[in-house]
């Protein structure tokens, strides 16, 4: 940062340009379509508001939104170190093949994942038929949406994990050898603090990405009010009653959670870049 | 090599991009008319077949090509497309209420339901139970949906056409046997107990029913559940008449607005005028919906069980009265679905 | 795609070893192969000639012809922008530079529900803008621009994202010097930015591709859902699967599957060639 201080501020041309055709653009596509859910719920008195927000069947929806996402993403957390670290520390017959699939929910339809996996795991299906022996039902109860998130989040954490794990420099880690420490201390003091911010930042990507999350969970989560309706559906189902400012408000409520979610995102790596240097 | 990559790809992107361009109007064939019927889930089948039907007679009578265009949803999520700007030149719906609601937005005329024949519905349809083969937990009328330990799988009322009506169905058969409004609330509350998955569509309860497995009974159109048994096989299925339900009439109209800008109201007109006519009521009837046509009727019988049918007015005065006092926010169905 | 590690697996006991490499299998075999075994088994459960049908039938063809069209367009434009972006944001310094880094990960927090909802209420014909244009016989919403605007807002950061840490990593003492020897500002992209930045461009756009192939939610809501003409193939599979053509459904999967596979082997290949450009960037950047 400070190299491009001392330099005078517009040297290379361009700037107008290139910064107005940006400016536009994000305003076009993304600053004024988004506005319009505050103009929409502006037009609401806060009573209206409060009680669209508020209604039961719309807390319930936060809720399971939230915790649906939360332990998925607690799953792709542990999930997604173990595969970072697999990849990364140890050769072994298809490691590579494994690498590319890593990005497959990334690339894959969420509408593709979601009749896959309400199929997988349907009465009867490949592996619901041992579901349904253990008495332990997925489809439609938020261990189905669970399921589905932790498909759709785990790229996140692998792919930010993975570059750090390869950066590590083996010295640290033969030096806490040769002081006598084993090899769990090793991880747990040396190299798990090290690969924490990367950890959070991976495992709150994948938890902003599954808070949004429809196509994907709408086939498997069986949309019962109160108990596995997530906040999205909720927004389609105002929608469907003609009712676009109860949309707007469930609406801007879940966009502030995602707000949220990106500061902390900003806050974890401003935190990461102090910690590397 | 590495120059040849780029190329290769803006190569690529080049024909991606050229054939997108000039195959998409494959569907809207020059020197024909389009048409766009909007319309709930379960009738595509029959509005494929009737499509086809009335580009044939339309094509002899007055030479014209016609291409009629489909879209299909749940009936409250169609007609708030049609609200926002889908440019349907007809929209056949699965209650009157959701027409009024386009109506509302003053896109179809207010007395549109006295434009054609019957209410403008060219059929009826009521609502019937789908059990598993042999009927294991003996679901024969209303009051067993009520009972422990059976599952009934219905859509979400909230979204669905199809799921109002079961709701409806359910209280009236209860007002109609008690004369007690309470008594019918206990009685639908208790029904909704039983429910342990609300799709936001009639196909989506019918597939988790029957696809999925899920559920000791499906409240279906009757339609449908004829469809049920086609689809998926008379030997896993059986259709359960209650000897009383609802009689559903599902409305037909012209959206006017668009009909005149497009210049289509007279093919429009002539769409629906053609769903009266003894052909397309035969195809209605074939395809399991009450005709209004007596010979069509007759014809089907078979697929008609004697089943005694109120009307919605005569329990709940009208669809707008019905759809404020159960279904908008806060209403009964909110009420019984909290606990 | 990894550069190999200098001492793999340095320390561990041969046992952790296999039974880390078996739990990961284990979570593939439940989340990855199975699923992708089941697309293709359901598809040709009918055999190869229903297989062929369901795919080549004329509705699947416009849903395909739609998603392509899609992102033929979605794809160029974000890249434009993109890279008018990090031009802006790595070669200058400006206030709110943070904010605006800020906003252009905006869409990616976003719910592709509310991305659709939102240009409803924009553009939607009750809407004094949609109105206006309505009455001028444009509709947007529940057409086919209504779906390519959706898809243009969902998957506007991926190229963006790329480009920013990789040309600022790059810094811009080349394009500088280029300056000084005289060169204009299009010589300058065209000659020097450009190849720098070339895979990471095509990497950012692969992504972006492989979005707006798949996208539903946001695509979901703002289509009118009409056979042949606003269907793309994601809510083509949905509409087959909701008619218990679950075969068919699966068929169609099949060639979303097929466009995945392809765009994760393009994405790794080119993750080789990315590393060499720059080795600063592939790191702590992904989507």
């Amino acid at each position: 940062m400070s190299r491009f201080q001392k330099l005078p501020r517009h040297i290379l041309p361009g700037f107008g340009l290139s910064m107005g055709y940006a400016v536009f653009y994000l305003s076009a596509i993304v600053i004024v379509p988004l506005s319009t859910i505050f103009l929409n719920t502006l037009q609401m008195d806060a009573e209206t508001f409060f009680s669209a927000v508020s209604a039961p069947r719309v807390l319930a929806s936060y809720r399971l939104s939230m915790t649906t996402a939360f332990f998925a993403a607690l799953f792709d957390a542990l999930a997604g170190m173990l595969t970072a670290w697999v990849l990364v520390r140890y050769r072994f017959p298809g490691r590579k093949l494994l690498d590319s699939l890593v990005d497959l929910p990334f690339a894959l339809p969420t509408a593709v994942a979601g009749i896959c996996f309400a199929t997988l795991y349907a009465p009867g299906g490949w592996l619901g038929v041992f579901f349904e022996k253990w008495n332990l039902p997925v489809i439609n109860t938020p261990s189905g949406i669970v399921i589905a998130l932790v498909f759709i989040g785990f790229p996140f954490v692998v792919r930010t994990i993975q570059p750090v794990l390869e950066e590590l420099e083996p010295e640290v880690e033969e030096s806490a050898y040769s002081l006598g420490a084993n090899r769990w201390q090793t991880f747990r003091k040396i190299l798990f603090p090290h690969l924490l911010p990367a950890l959070l930042t991976g495992t709150t990507l994948a938890f902003a990405r599954s808070l949004g999350e429809y196509g994907s969970v709408i086939f498997i989560a069986g949309n019962l009010p109160m108990k596995t309706e997530i906040a999205p559906l909720m927004i389609m189902s105002k929608l469907d009653q003609f009712d676009y400012a109860g949309a707007s408000a469930v609406a801007l409520v879940l966009l502030a959670m995602s707000f949220g979610m990106l500061l902390v995102l900003n806050s974890i790596q401003s935190w990461q870049q102090k910690e590397i240097r | 090599m590495k120059q040849q990559w780029t190329k290769k790809i803006l190569m690529a992107a080049a024909i991606l991009l050229s054939s997108g361009v000039t195959g998409h109007t494959a569907l809207s064939a020059a020197g024909s008319t389009t048409l766009l019927n909007v319309s709930y889930d379960p009738t595509r089948e029959l509005y494929q077949s009737e499509n086809a039907a009335f580009a044939r007679y339309w094509k002899k009578k007055t030479g014209q090509t016609v291409i009629i265009n489909q879209s299909h949803g749940g009936s409250g999520k169609q007609a708030r497309a049609v609200i926002d700007g889908l440019e349907a030149d007809v929209v056949t719906l699965a209650l009157a209420y959701d027409i009024d609601a386009i109506s509302d937005s003053r896109l179809i005329a207010p007395n549109w339901q006295k434009r054609l024949p019957d209410n403008s519905t060219p059929y009826t349809s009521t609502i019937v139970f789908v059990v598993r083969k042999g009927n294991p937990k003996q679901v024969k009328t209303w009051d067993d949906l009520v009972k422990p330990g059976v599952s009934v799988i219905t859509p979400n009322p909230k979204t669905s056409g199809g799921a109002r009506w079961n709701y409806l169905a359910a209280w009236g058969y209860k007002q109609k046997q008690t004369g007690s409004a309470v008594r019918a609330k206990a009685f639908v509350k208790s029904l909704y107990r039983n429910v342990p998955v609300l799709d936001t569509g009639a196909r989506g309860s019918t597939l988790t029913f029957a696809q999925r497995g899920l559920g000791d009974v499906l409240l279906a159109w009757e339609n449908e559940a004829h469809l049920i048994l086609r689809e998926f096989g008379s030997d896993k299925f059986e259709i359960v008449a209650p000897s009383v339900s609802i009689l559903a009439e599902p409305p037909v109209a012209i959206v006017d607005k668009n009909v005149d800008r497009r210049g289509t109201r007279k093919i429009a007109q002539a769409y629906l005028s053609f769903l009266y006519t003894p052909e397309a009521q035969d195809i209605i009837a074939k395809n399991s919906y009450r005709p209004r046509n007596q010979a069509a009727l007759r014809k089907y019988a078979a697929n008609f069980p004697k089943i005694r049918l109120f009307t919605l007015n005569e329990i709940f005065g009208s669809w707008r009265k019905a759809q404020k006092t159960h279904f908008s926010d806060g209403g009964v169905f909110d009420q019984i679905s909290t606990p | 795609m990894t550069p190999a590690p200098r001492t793999p697996g340095r320390g561990d006991s041969p046992k952790i070893r296999i039974a880390l490499i078996s739990l990961t299998y284990l979570f593939f075999a439940a989340f990855v192969f199975l699923p992708l075994a089941l697309v293709f088994a359901q598809a040709f459960q009918k055999g190869w000639q229903y297989y062929r049908e369901s795919i080549t039938e004329p509705f699947a063809l416009e849903a395909l012809k739609l998603t392509l069209l899609t992102t033929a367009i979605v794809v160029p434009l974000n890249a434009f922008f993109g890279m008018s972006a990090a031009w802006a944001v790595t070669k200058f310094h400006f206030k709110g530079k943070t904010v605006l880094k800020t906003l252009l990960d905006l869409p990616f927090a976003v719910s592709p529900v509310i991305a659709g909802l939102i240009f409803v209420l924009l553009l939607g014909s009750r809407t004094p803008l949609g109105s206006w244009l309505g009455e001028r016989g444009i509709t947007i919403i529940f057409s086919t621009p209504g779906i390519i605007i959706a898809t243009l807002f969902v998957t506007f950061p991926f190229v963006a994202r790329e480009l920013i840490p990789l040309m600022e990593a790059q810094g811009r003492e080349e394009e500088e010097a280029a300056l000084t020897l005289g060169a204009g500002g299009w010589q300058i992209v065209r000659k020097i930015t450009l190849p720098n930045i070339r895979w990471g461009l095509l990497y950012g756009m692969i992504l972006c591709a492989a979005r707006s192939i798949g996208e539903f939610g946001a695509v979901s809501v703002v289509s009118g859902h009409i056979r042949g003409l606003t269907n793309t193939i994601p809510l083509h599979v949905e509409i087959l699967y909701s008619e218990y053509n679950y075969t068919a459904s699966f068929a169609v999967s099949s060639i979303l599957v097929f466009l995945a596979l392809l765009t994760v082997i393009l994405k790794g290949s080119m993750e080789k060639a990315y590393l060499k450009t720059n080795p600063q960037s592939a790191k702590n950047h992904e989507h």
